[in-house]
């Protein structure tokens, strides 16, 4: 089994930390894993993207060829649908629903864009939310790209979700009890947000 | 034996500490930082501290190895413009202790201002270059790359792309450590490059040469994968992985040690009608292949078969060996998200001042620099009129000044000044010129992540010293209920016939809150 993942959004809203989860999460469940990251100046305030490949046997490319992606985690949503190219048939679509305007010419249709894909009869699937709103309504303003990958969760496939909940845990632990508690609430939303 | 997840870069640093490293001498320049850092964290050896440039980084390196240790050198691909001269002749002179030169390139120049291909550096210089394939090659290679250039008593150049330095995976790693070499100093004459001893030396490193192509047809890192097809792939580096990941059976001679082994491509040759080189970069083996006289069509990147710019792709690579192009579905409305400066960074506030100040003179000409204030040539600002390599903005200025140019105003940030700003601003006081520098200090090394930026705290120092008057040296506090007196020193600066130097000094945003972080701790 083989799973190919984006991640998505806007420098400095913790897409890498999405990331790092994941692969913590991998490594543990002994997956071949690549992830291939941006750093240095589109990191300011530009956006973002990690290609994350997951698999059972030898993963050759550092990136994901287009149309071969089953998921993209994205923490915009105009970012979600830069990379539409890149998913494949029967791709999910994972995405907070708030836009985030740093540039004077954002379009104003792109929530419409991104519901239309739901129904344009490509197969694919759309799961978004808010995820800043209700990081907020439940006090863990910072934990919002968690409840994101708790969304994603259930889609993964080839890791479990106590497997990534457990690697919440991990990864955060240096940063102490209340960090990780907050954490592992926002990831509980997430999953609890497929459930409805 | 233990596994573990890792960046290239950070591959590339275990592999340096594991194989007996002393020192690691580097500037930060994506995407090649992290291996210093990795290194500053988890290493213990003599010297890891970032330096002024990577001229003085290669230099001190090859100091080191003269002492008999194992030295690294690391900076992105235009540092290796910066140590040229030393690199160069680190060739003609030999090493004692082994020194290995990592270069990462930039194709597609996510974060670089070209994307030249080290290579040529390498094969320039006659010396051996690795470019791994994979983190767990980059790993590897270090052992032997220190192996070989004490072997050769050459440096190694390795050369890494941004999508194997910036990308992670599972490394097998030892769980031995080599000790570092004693102390041990070379005290022969060939350190000397005088004429009469530089002429030996250079006819030793020719005659080095074959030894270093026998190296390359025997290493481990180049193979041979047979296959029947009329179509054959030589890939480099990270090509190699594209062509795999198509899974189509091809001939294929993976290349990760140069010289090029040139027995095993003529193997290709003979079995083969065509030849695909996948390179990432420029040219450089595509060239050379065609300098062989080999009795097949070679394609690639110069040919058009790969695109001539940017980096490879898992896409480019299918549709060269496929030989079709697919047509993309139409994507959707979107638009670009451009990097731009940090709400609350004095750079914003600098350009705020300077670009009112520049609206009153209509002459006037800025020359910026390399750094995140290079951000100040988008919007809202359109501030900066050229960006070209490290240093440039003062002589840039300088020389438009020469020529009647009036106000010619250079923008220039902390580290970069250090890094190549001094030399220009001694000749413009030597001349006299009528410029007006502005050295945006914002105490940190700030694009690459805030690393220590070389003149913290030396700055009206280094400018008194290398003889700008002390009353046109001027520090000011960039912050916006400052601008009007930053418009004011501007504008009195420029009216002055002479070199001005002016300083606004306030902690980059990102390293302020990550001190404050860790004072709350």
């Amino acid at each position: 089994m083989k799973r190919d993942i984006i991640l998505a959004g806007v420098g400095g809203q913790g897409i890498l930390s999405i990331a790092t989860i994941i692969g913590e999460a991998a490594t543990k469940a002994e997956l071949q894993l690549k992830q291939a990251e941006v750093h240095g100046m589109s990191q300011r305030g530009g956006d973002v993207q990690s290609n994350l490949r997951l698999s059972h046997t030898t993963i050759y490319s550092d990136l994901i060829p287009r149309g071969k992606a089953d998921m993209i985690i994205a923490t915009e949503p105009m970012e979600a649908l830069r990379y539409l190219d890149w998913l494949g048939d029967g791709g999910v679509i994972v995405t907070n629903s708030r836009p985030f305007v740093n540039i004077p010419n954002y379009p104003d249709d792109i929530m419409e864009q991104l519901e239309a894909l739901g129904h344009s009869g490509k197969n694919i699937k759309v799961i978004q939310n808010d995820i800043e709103a209700l990081a907020r309504e439940h006090m863990i303003p910072k934990s919002a790209n968690i409840i994101l990958l708790g969304m994603a969760a259930p889609y993964l496939n080839i890791i479990k979700a106590d497997e990534l909940r457990e690697a919440v845990g991990k990864v955060f632990a240096s940063k102490g009890n209340a960090v990780v508690e907050a954490n592992l609430v926002a990831f509980d939303l997430g999953m609890g947000i497929n459930l409805l | 034996m233990e596994k573990r997840l890792l960046l290239g870069d950070e591959a590339i640093a275990l592999g340096a500490l594991h194989a007996g490293l002393s020192g690691v001498y580097a500037y930060p320049g994506t995407p090649s930082t992290e291996i210093t850092e990795f290194i500053q964290k988890n290493g213990k050896c003599l010297h890891s501290r970032w330096c002024t440039n990577e001229k003085t980084a290669m230099e001190a390196a090859l100091g080191m190895s003269y002492a008999g240790k194992r030295a690294l050198v690391c900076m992105k691909h235009v540092g290796m413009n910066v140590c040229a001269d030393a690199f160069v002749n680190s060739a003609i002179t030999g090493v004692n202790g082994g020194l290995v030169v990592v270069a990462a390139d930039d194709p597609s120049m996510h974060s670089s201002q070209n994307e030249q291909d080290s290579r040529f550096y390498g094969k320039f210089a006659m010396v051996p270059i690795f470019e791994p394939s994979s983190q767990q090659e980059a790993y590897d290679m270090m052992n032997d790359a220190y192996e070989l250039s004490e072997r050769m008593r050459l440096p190694v150049l390795m050369r890494v792309v941004t999508r194997l330095a910036h990308s992670r995976a599972s490394v097998v790693v030892r769980s031995d450590v080599r000790p570092e070499n004693s102390l041990n100093p070379d005290n022969g004459r060939h350190w000397i490059l005088l004429p009469a001893i530089a002429r030996k030396n250079y006819i030793a490193l020719i005659e080095k040469q074959s030894a270093l192509a026998r190296a390359s047809e025997q290493s481990q890192y180049n193979y041979y994968e047979k296959a029947n097809n009329e179509l054959g792939i030589v890939a480099c580096g990270i090509g190699y992985n594209y062509v795999k990941e198509t899974e189509i059976k091809l001939p294929i001679i993976k290349i990760s040690q140069y010289p090029l082994p040139e027995q095993k491509l003529k193997a290709l040759a003979e079995q083969c009608q065509e030849i695909l080189v996948v390179e990432d970069g420029q040219p450089f083996v595509e060239e050379q292949l065609k300098g062989l006289g080999l009795n097949v069509n070679i394609s690639g990147r110069l040919t058009g078969v790969l695109p001539r710019t940017g980096e490879l792709t898992p896409d480019n690579v299918s549709e060269a060996i496929n030989n079709r192009r697919t047509s993309l579905p139409p994507t959707p409305h979107l638009v670009p998200r451009p990097p731009q400066l940090c709400q609350g960074c004095g750079h914003r506030d600098v350009y705020a001042a300077l670009k009112e100040v520049v609206s009153e003179f209509n002459t006037a000409k800025v020359f910026g620099d390399i750094g995140c204030y290079t951000l100040g040539a988008l919007p809202p600002y359109q501030a900066l009129d050229s960006t070209i390599d490290m240093g440039a903005s003062i002589t840039m200025a300088k020389g438009a000044a020469d020529a009647g140019i009036w106000p010619a105003i250079a923008v220039i940030g902390d580290s970069t000044f250090t890094h190549s700003g001094m030399t220009g601003l001694l000749d413009a006081v030597n001349d006299q010129a009528n410029i007006v520098v502005i050295i945006s200090d914002n105490l940190t090394t700030a694009m690459t992540g805030g690393q220590d930026s070389a003149g913290t705290n030396k700055f009206e120092q280094i400018c008194l010293g290398l003889g700008v008057e002390p009353e046109h040296v001027k520090v000011v506090v960039p912050l916006p209920k400052n601008i009007e007196d930053i418009k004011q020193t501007l504008r009195d600066e420029i009216n002055y016939k002479g070199v001005s130097v002016i300083i606004p000094r306030r902690e980059c945003i990102q390293t302020f809150r990550r001190h404050a972080k860790e004072q709350k701790k």
